[in-house]
């Protein structure tokens, strides 16, 4: 099954809110996978700044020891741990934070990296994941959560969704592809670099190969359509959009919300009904192969 | 009369109360509150009841029903009056995906559009659908009728048996053997009484195409004896 939730601000007064509503809604869904659970949080970017969310199955000695690491090679940056996973804010390039860890803390991933994105993600129920990392407290303009039920690859923390594999670019899923393997070959000839064995992640990394050849996500996910086989439902985030896609046969449900406020996505209607004024919002199924995006910047 | 609020009473005492009624008793009408996308809601009721539930609910309400007349003052989720044998179910909102799906018996009303699959493997049921249906309706749809007053998706019809499609509005695409027949003045009475019995008024059945079998694939050909 899988459950996804997805909340897409418009109403600038409900942003301190954005953690507490998409908690709720992935709480909601957890009969839909008791597996693992992760959530992504768009947050106000600061200029010039850079986040990028870590995770160390050895939090106590990785996570303490990175911002002496950091400053010693010179990195400007502040390290807040959370739990398994920790936020690097730095003025520093992607490239320079992952050669770091790669050279001195091998064991330590990088969930996302972007001027707005954190993904926080976790082996467990929705609840404890949502409690591990406060994601209650947090604000933010818009989110994506995935609650899992493991079909294609191991019930991990890399395992979890959501997959971010661009900057500011995540992608959770419902589903499951079928032609992931040799798409993942091709996307390696690519040059994208691959960390698990999962499915969704080919889906992840093949919207970030899209619009790397300058392809709007839009247009990305209207070719996902021709290149992409099997069952899926997707909401996709990105810094300033937000967007859905469903296979042309449909059957990974879907519901969708919209008010003034906000636009909202949910596997299940239930995952809807404690948002603000639902009984007024348009409710309605999105179709099957049709692109849905909503975007603050007007760039879709 | 009895009155259920599933904000503070479970599902399951809802679905007791409703299996639990007897024959000749004077409770049989039932108010649902707060079903707020709830699964299995009024499932496998047996019994002449009334039960009106206000609000959207999730999958399977009304699943199995019986004999009793359900009102859903909402949308409804994947697979509402799946498998029914006689009885009512009205949605005043949308379905989802197979709504009426491997139905018996009974009326299923949808005053809003219904998704894909509606009616799929239809085997006796009769579904009146006042907006739109989506894709692979009635695909292996074996007898019932579906009356549809506005459009019908892709492959509507696919693999059909002996059920009978009306369609008001446009068909994107019709499934593999299913074709359009003449409306004959049989068919003008089946739609009118659905029509009545749905409640629906001002649309006559001159309005529809028929929608139905080319018996060409489940029917033995001569031509493909050596396929055997």
């Amino acid at each position: 099954m899988c459950g996804i939730v997805g909340l897409f601000l418009k109403d600038p007064k409900l942003e301190p809110k954005l953690g507490g509503l998409l908690s709720d809604m992935l709480v909601t869904m957890s009969d839909r996978g008791p597996d693992s659970a992760g959530i992504a949080i768009y947050g106000k970017p600061t200029q010039g700044h850079l986040k990028v969310t870590v995770q160390s199955p050895d939090p106590e000695h990785d996570l303490r020891l990175l911002t002496s690491d950091l400053a010693e090679a010179g990195i400007r940056a502040s390290v807040e741990v959370k739990d398994t996973h920790a936020v690097i804010d730095t003025t520093a390039d992607v490239a320079t934070v992952r050669a770091l860890l790669a050279s001195r803390h091998p064991h330590v991933r990088v969930m996302s990296a972007g001027e707005s994105i954190e993904i926080y993600k976790e082996v467990g129920l929705p609840k404890e994941v949502v409690n591990r990392f406060d994601i209650r407290k947090m604000s933010g303009t818009h989110g994506i959560g995935h609650t899992r039920m493991a079909t294609e690859s191991a019930v991990t923390t890399l395992g979890a969704h959501p997959f971010s594999t661009g900057p500011d670019q995540c992608l959770v899923h419902n589903g499951s592809l079928s032609n992931h393997n040799n798409l993942r070959r091709e996307l390696v000839r690519e040059k994208m670099v691959f960390e698990t064995e999962n499915d969704t992640e080919v889906a992840a990394a093949y919207l970030t190969a899209e619009m790397a050849k300058g392809k709007n996500l839009r247009e990305a996910l209207t070719s996902a359509l021709n290149d992409l086989d099997g069952f899926f439902t997707f909401v996709v985030g990105t810094k300033s959009g937000f967007g859905v896609l469903r296979d042309p046969i449909a059957c990974k449900p879907a519901v969708m919300a919209e008010t003034d406020s906000y636009v909202a996505f949910g596997s299940e209607y239930r995952a809807l009904v404690g948002l603000p004024d639902i009984d007024r919002a348009r409710v309605w199924e999105p179709e099957p192969a049709t692109v849905y995006f909503w975007d603050r910047a007007g760039a879709a | 009369m009895p009155n259920f609020d599933l904000s503070t009473t479970s599902l399951r005492d809802l679905n007791g109360a409703l299996h639990r009624v007897e024959e000749g008793s004077n409770d049989i009408h039932f108010d649902v509150l707060n079903p707020r996308g709830h699964h299995a809601v009024a499932v496998g009721i047996a019994a002449h009841l009334t039960v009106d539930i206000k609000g959207s609910v999730g999958y399977y309400c009304a699943g199995m029903n019986d004999g009793a007349d359900v009102v859903i003052h909402g949308s409804a989720g994947p697979g509402v009056a799946e498998n029914m044998m006689s009885g009512t179910v009205v949605v005043e909102g949308d379905a989802s995906q197979y709504a009426g799906a491997t139905g018996r018996g009974g009326l299923l009303v949808i005053r809003g559009n219904a998704s894909s699959r509606c009616g799929i493997s239809m085997k006796g049921i009769d579904i009146v659908v006042q907006g739109n249906i989506g894709h692979m309706s009635a695909f292996m749809a074996q007898a019932g009728n579906l009356v549809v007053l506005g459009n019908a998706g892709d492959a509507l019809g696919d693999s059909i048996y002996e059920a009978r499609l009306f369609v008001r509005g446009h068909v994107k695409s019709l499934g593999s053997d299913c074709i359009e027949k003449e409306m004959r003045p049989e068919h003008h009475e089946i739609v009118a009484d659905l029509l009545r019995r749905a409640g629906v008024t001002g649309v006559s059945p001159a309005e529809f195409k028929r929608y139905g079998s080319a018996r060409r694939l489940y029917n033995f050909h001569v031509d493909n004896a050596d396929a055997y």
